[in-house]
Order: C-alpha cells, then structure tokens, then sequence
C-alpha cells in the first residue's frame, strides 16, 4: 500500500478546503521504518490532509511536529514545498492536533527532520507529478515534456502554462502514481532546501502576533495557579484559604489530588487557587496556608547525595561496552591517571514556563497546549480523568522554548483536572519559581576515569564510569541504571585504543528525572573531553594532535546495537573519518596553535558525536585579575549530513555555545531536605548579553549523507572545550559544574 | 481612576491600583505581546514602554502609570514595521521567539536615546533581557545594523 493517498473527495476537513482542492494525505513513520514501508502498511489507512493545493493557488501543508525555537515547524513544510516546486509565499502551514495518525510526534531528540526528510520529500514530489500529469492530459502532450516552475506546470514546446491553483480540481481526480514513478528533484535543482530561508513564523514573533501556549484562551477561561507540594510526594494535610479568598479576583480554591507511583506525567498534587487573572491567582496563593505531610524524598540533600554518586562511581558498575581487557593492561603498573567529575541537576528554564488552557465539557477535553508531545497530552489527560484518548483533543501553540520540558505534560493535566470540577476553561500559569523548583531536572552525575599510559604518551587502557538516577524513574520506580542512556555518549566511545570499559553505576532519584537539551551527552562528553585533554597535558601534547591520535584512523566503529538500532547504525555507522574531519577543520578556522595560550588567555577544544552530528568546538577564554571569565569567541565546525536550513542551522549552534555556557559557567539546581534551593533568574542563573560567548562562528561541513540532529548536538562540547581553555590559560583544571563554584583566584 | 495613554489611546483603569501593567495588558485588555517570564524584572520579556523609556511590565503596578503613555510592540507596529523589527528579520535572530518582543522593545529604547551604539553600550542595555535560546549574537548584530542604516 502506497503511504500516500489522494483524498480530496474526503469530507473529512469541515468544509475548510472548497471544492475542487487537491489533498493528499499521508501516513508518516520515520524514515527509517519507512524505506520497508510496504511491510509495515497498517490493514487499515485512515491518511489525514497532509498537503492541499486550492483553486486559489493556496498551499496548505500540514506540521505535525512542534515548534520551540528549533525550525521544525518551517523545515519540513519547506521540504515538501521544494519537491512540490511550490512557491514558497503561497504556503501556508496548518499546524497539526495530536493524533497517532501522524505517526510519532514527540518534537524530541533533535530528530524532525532526520525522521520525516524522505517523506516530506516524497509526498512534494508525489503532488507535483499529479499536477503535471494533470496538465499534460489537458494540453494533450506527454508528460515528460512538462516542467514546474515556483507553482506553474509549463509545457516550453508550445510555450503554455497554467497554475498549480487552476490544475488543483484536474488533479484532485488522478490516481496516486507508485513511488517507483515520482522522481525526485536532484539536489542542484533544491530552490529551498540547504538555501537560506526564514522561519515561516518570523514576521508574527516580531510583531507580537505569534501565539504562545501563555497566549491562549479561551470563552469564559478562569485562571489557576497551583501550590505544589515542596517536596516530592507529600500531600496536603489540610489547608487555610481564608486570606486567599479575599484577596481580590480570586474565587475559590480547589485541591490536586496527589499522583500514583511513578509519577510519570502525573500532576504533582497540592492546592488551587481560582481567579479571574493570573495576578489575583498568584496573589491568592501566596496567603494559602498548607500543612504538608511528610516524604521519603524530604532525606534528600544533593551535597549528601554527590557523595553517594562519587563513591558509586569508584566501585565496579554493570558494563555496557567492553573492548580488550582494562583489567589485565592496569595490572602491568606503569604511568596510571585517574579523574572524577561531577555535574548538578539543571532545570530547563524556558522562557515561557509551563502554561496550558483546557475545558472539559461532556466527557471529553479540549486543550491548547506549549507542548513537545500532543499525542503524550491526550495519553496524560486520558489517565487521569480515567477518560479516552481520543476524547482529549490537544492542539498545539507555540512554544516559548521547550528544551525537553515541554514533553512532560503535567501542566496540561492540571488544568482539565480543575475544568471538570469547575464546569468551565481553566487556564494553568507556573510561575517562574514553581517552573524551577518543579521541573523534571537533568540528572546530577558522577564519572569516574582511569587510562594506563604507554610510552608514546597514549592510552593502552581507557576505563570510565558514569552514575546518576536515570530518567527511567520517572517511570519506574525501580529504576536505577540509566540502560537507554548509555547511547548518548558512552557507550560509543570513538577512540582508538585496544582496552576500553565504560560502566555504569546505580542511583536513586529523589526528585523528577527529565529530558533536558543534548541529556546525557552534557555530563559524559563534559568528563570524556576533561580526561581527554588531561592526558594531552600528561603527555605534554598538542590537545588537537592529540584528540586526533585518540580519535585514530578514519573507520568505522564497531558496536553493539540492539535489534532496534539495527536500521539507523545502517545508514548512520559512527565514522571517524567525519569527526576527525570537524576536529581539523574546527581547529583550522579557530588558528589552533597560532596563539599561544597562558597569562589568563586560552584556547580548549572537545569534540563530539550526538544526535549522529559530528561537532567540534573550540574555545577562546580571557580570565582576568579577579577570576572572571570572558568567551570572546567559539568556533563550532559541524557535520550534521544534509542541511535543510543553514542559516537556521548555525543559528541553533550559536545558540548552543550560549546554552552551554550556561551550564558551564553559572546554572546549578541544589536540593536541601527535599526542597530545591533555587527559586527565579537571580539565583539559578544563565547567561546573558555580556557573560555570553561574544561570538560564535560555525562552519557546516558539505555533506550528501542522511539528515542528523541539529537541535542538540551543539551543547556538550561547549562545557568541556571552555574548561580546556581555562586550564590552558590559568592551569586550573575544572572537574566540576558550573565554574561559579571554583575560585579562579 | 487611573488615566493613561495606550499606545496613543486615552485609556481609563479602575481595578486593583496593584496590578502590574503586564496582566493588565495581557489578561484584562488581551495585548499579549509582551510577556511573561519571571514576574520579578529579571529577565525582561514583558518589556514594555513608559514615556519612552524601557520599563518592565511585570513589577510597574498600575497606580504607576496614572498620567504616563504606554507603548507596548502591538504599538510600535500600528505603523508598519519599524526599523529594528526589520533588522530583527533581516538578521533572523529569533528561535522560539518568546522573548523577542521584550528585544526589541528594549533596543528600540536603546536606539532612540543612543544612536550609535558600542558593544559595550549594548551589554549595558540588553544583559537584563534574558534569551535562553540564547540569540544574544543576532540580538547585538541588529541593533549595529540599525544603527548603520539611521546613521
């Protein structure tokens, strides 16, 4: 069965297309599941409007992943606009609800256009030769003597033309041809993609008009603001509202139940307050009084816990990658180096904080929702009113920043739960403290690293552990190793040397483990490259000459993938040969070696491979009298296959060198008896116009191979190459996050 | 009674003298390009202006405003699009966008009090608008580029 279907005598649309429009529906499955589509054709196709040309010349073409700042929501549009050979400014992007229809549609692991690039592709190219046949039939001519220009079929012989808009009824009629007789254009003949091309939504962002979840509402909407419980797993006790019902707006209070193990996307409990605005429910909550009951999270204080992960990490953990044998080349004695690292919790902190307006009317849901995961909204929403999936219908807004936050749903539970005992729209608004002290946080980590040095300087041995509650107990309470996390950077290992064992260590979580920007990659590429350029030093190396000795001859690496993994390691395999080359050209752009680093100026570099992107950053520090550290430039090479948008691609890495400094610099989450320490943007810290990198130049390496993240992959160098270049200017090495916790002076 | 001009519209308010001006812009007159992101004048994506000056929406109670002229982005566009707002897509600095209006609310106070701009002057200006997608690059570049185009 064919994944692509005409369907434009389907009725399907509410009338919102007129008579006469083309529509072809899709069904979507990532890619890789995709090239054996035929075997994975589900016995029932119910294929949505996915692209429709009207008799007007409009284009609608749907999105069915989310946008938060990472292009998705122009890329893929613009993909099947290109194949379409539509112009461009007569597009217009219905944004899709969530719905298994359209396959998978969590805006996660930097993976929107990896995923979907060959269908966006194919159902464009699938359209334009409808049209050309529908134009060849009325010209009488053969179709190969057609072409398209921008929204045009031509026929150069007899010099005719007529518009997509005017041949969208003919083509409504024609029979989906098989994919083995749509062409695809060459890539010479891309006009969009790998072009420089705006995000379709960059005229309303300016203007204000662009609609956020925090924008959304709806007739008769009241406003919630939700006191949660300070330590995870209490529950109220009882509570006060005398004083919160007089402060003015406000009209009662309600209480959240509080969640079952795990507590997956679950509310958290507590206490609402009901208003007519969002201030008088802010107001109204701070003269609540709550008597709490206690948890067994209350016994968690992170400076405890750091201990706990250290001391794991110095013990054997399960090994999930083994190569010769660690063990027996220690044993030989000689030149052994050892190094430990550790990283906070970080919350995600997007600027807008988690918001979501729902009504529950007759036993089904309406939400508007900043969501990553329309299709985890339903699922959420569904569990906890004990309601079906299909009765929650969750459209999706802009959002303002997501960073992984955004596929946690919670918010959005909150606010259907408060609707159906309200009888009207409730609209949910954290404030910036309850998004700080409530997130799902990136994980506190500990590594542990051991190499056995031979007489070149180089590792014969390379041992390394890493400990942290996984994101697994957010779904598991049992879960204490982060098995599904060990792909993000280290398991992989892409060095050349004949030991190698990476472990990995138990811990428990006491607050909620989430998905954060690059995940696990932050910490393991963080304690990778420290060690990496630790032995550089040791060896009293070049770290770029070094790196590439590590790194060895270009191949490729050999690895243990599962059954699943089995289609991407195919077309994906992890090849030297391309970090290799972002390392030298990354090192070539920034002048490595040129300058010479010392008296509080140098130069880092780390170089890593995640989201299957080759990135290699260099940074340049300046650290003066009083231990305060500059950035005034970062050079990121990257090799992410096909580009669809560069300018949006180096926009990404940019804003990662930011990201990453972030972390690098200033932002850490502690915990004392359960309680997050950290409150607003005064004390959990990012940086700004003048601690941000000044500039960041990034040079995309030409690539014809498959589409890989973008999204990501820029983050986990940043904090490794700065630390480098700490050490190379002032001698100090940083193993540990973020630097506001070392004295430089 | 608190009177006030809204971007150029003799305004009357006479609810809670408290209320920030941002919720009165987003939640009772539904302006809602300004923004909320910590409610405590940190990271500045509610920035509005007040008599011509940056201010930040979020901590100005409305009792302040008696007498002032309030321009928010929905103002600065009732004439089309001003000039930073076309050096903003020109340079395409915005990612999620979320905290762009406060941007660009802040560097066009920054551009009428300073038409040239140094680096440093821009640090100034802008290190209290936060960008957690972190466009701080393209945020400094526009402001230079309109710069260059008034000079």
């Amino acid at each position: 069965m064919n994944n692509i279907q005409n369907v434009s005598r389907r009725r399907f649309l509410k009338g919102s297309l007129a008579a006469g429009t083309f529509v072809l529906g899709a069904r979507l499955v990532p890619d890789l599941l995709w090239a054996n589509s035929s075997s994975a054709a589900p016995a029932v196709f119910q294929p949505d409007v996915f692209l429709a040309i009207s008799s007007d010349g409009t284009v609608t073409i749907v999105a069915h992943r989310s946008e938060m700042g990472c292009g998705s929501r122009t890329a893929l549009p613009l993909v099947v606009a290109d194949e379409l050979d539509a112009d461009w400014s007569k597009v217009v992007i219905d944004q899709a609800i969530g719905d298994p229809k359209y396959g998978e549609q969590d805006t996660d692991g930097s993976h929107s256009v990896r995923s979907f690039f060959a269908q966006m592709r194919q159902i464009g190219a699938t359209g334009r030769v409808m049209l050309i046949a529908a134009a060849a039939k009325q010209w009488n001519v053969p179709e190969k003597e057609c072409a398209t220009e921008p929204s045009f079929v031509l026929h150069k012989a007899s010099g005719r033309k007529l518009s997509y808009g005017e041949l969208a009824p003919a083509a409504a009629k024609l029979a989906v041809p098989k994919k083995e007789d749509v062409p695809l254009k060459r890539r010479s003949e891309w006009r969009y993609i790998g072009r420089d091309n705006s995000l379709f939504d960059l005229p309303d962002i300016v203007t204000g008009k662009a609609t956020y979840g925090m924008d959304a509402s709806m007739p008769g909407m009241v406003y919630a603001s939700i006191e949660h419980p300070p330590v995870l797993g209490q529950k109220v006790k009882s509570y006060d509202d005398k004083e919160a019902l007089k402060v003015g707006g406000v009209k009662q209070t309600l209480t959240i139940p509080p969640f079952k193990p795990p507590h997956q996307f679950q509310p958290l409990g507590g206490v609402a307050v009901i208003a007519d605005n969002t201030w008088a429910a802010f107001q109204g909550r701070r003269a609540l009084k709550i008597d709490w009951d206690t948890s067994p999270n209350s016994v968690y204080n992170s400076d405890q816990f750091r201990k706990t992960l250290e001391s794991t990490a110095r013990q054997p953990g399960k090994v999930v990658r083994n190569v010769g044998n660690v063990d027996a080349e220690f044993a030989k004695g000689g030149r052994i180096i050892e190094a430990e690292y550790y990283t906070p919790h970080l919350a995600h902190a997007s600027m807008e904080p988690p918001v979501a307006v729902a009504e529950y009317r007759d036993g089904k849901v309406l939400a508007w929702v900043p969501t990553q995961n329309p299709q985890a909204v339903q699922e959420t929403i569904a569990g906890v009113l004990g309601i079906k999936k299909e009765d929650v219908t969750c459209h999706v807004t802009l959002l303002g920043g997501a960073f992984g936050r955004k596929s946690k749903p919670d918010q959005a539970a909150e606010a259907a739960l408060l609707s159906k005992q309200l009888g009207k729209p409730v609209k949910v608004v954290w404030s910036r403290e309850d998004d700080i002290q409530f997130d799902f946080f990136h994980s506190v980590a500990a590594m542990y690293l051991k190499a056995a040095i031979g007489p070149d300087g180089k590792p014969t041995a390379w041992l390394q552990r890493t400990v942290y509650p996984p994101i697994g107990s957010t779904f598991d309470v049992n879960a204490k190793y982060a098995d599904d996390e060990m792909g993000l950077g280290w398991n992989n290992l892409p060095f050349d040397i004949p030991n190698h064992r990476a472990e990995n260590g138990p811990a428990d979580a006491h607050v909620r483990i989430g998905w954060f920007r690059s995940v696990a990659n932050i910490y393991h590429a963080f304690a990778i490259h420290s060690f990496a350029d630790e032995l550089a030093n040791a060896a009293t190396k070049d770290p770029v000459e070094y790196l590439l000795d590590l790194i060895g001859p270009p191949r490729i690496v050999p690895l243990d993938y599962k059954p699943d993994e089995q289609e991407e390691a195919k077309r994906y395999p992890l090849d030297t040969g391309r970090l290799r080359r972002v390392v030298e050209m990354v090192a070539e752009k920034s002048g490595w070696g040129k300058r010479p680093s010392g008296k509080g100026h140098g130069f880092g570099i780390a170089g890593h491979r995640s989201f299957l992107t080759y990135v290699a950053t260099v940074v340049e520090v300046e650290v003066d009298g009083q231990g305060r550290v500059q950035i005034p430039n970062v050079w990121t090479a990257v090799d992410s296959g096909t580009v669809v948008a560069p300018d949006n691609v180096r926009n990404q890495f940019e804003g990662a060198a930011s990201f990453g400094a972030s972390l690098a610099l200033l932002s850490e989450i502690t915990v004392t008896n359960g309680v997050v320490d950290q409150n607003n943007f005064s004390d959990y810290q990012l940086v700004r116009m003048d601690t941000a990198p000044k500039h960041t130049n990034v040079y995309i390496v030409e690539s014809d191979a498959p589409p890989a993240g973008v999204g990501e992959p820029g983050v986990p160098p940043v904090a490794p190459a700065l630390y480098n270049a700490i050490h190379a200017a002032t001698g100090r090495r940083i193993r540990e996050m973020p630097l506001s916790r070392a004295k430089l002076v | 009674m608190i009177r006030f001009k809204l971007n150029g519209k003799e305004t009357v308010y006479d609810g809670t003298p408290e209320m920030p001006l941002l919720w009165y812009l987003r939640d009772i007159v539904g302006l809602k390009g300004a923004k909320f992101g910590c409610g405590m004048s940190l990271c500045g994506a509610c920035t509005v202006h007040q008599d011509g000056e940056a201010v930040r929406s979020c901590s100005v109670p409305m009792k302040e405003v008696n007498g002032a002229s309030i321009t928010t982005i929905e103002g600065i566009f009732a004439n089309g699009l001003h000039p930073v707002q076309k050096a903003w897509m020109e340079v395409k600095v915005p990612q999620c966008g979320y905290c762009q209006t406060g941007q660009i609310m802040q560097a066009i106070a920054l551009l009428n009090q300073n038409h040239n701009p140094s680096d440093q002057d821009i640090d100034v200006a802008m290190s209290g608008n936060l960008c957690r997608c972190g466009t701080y690059q393209r945020v400094r570049a526009a402001i230079h580029k309109v710069a260059k185009e008034l000079a």
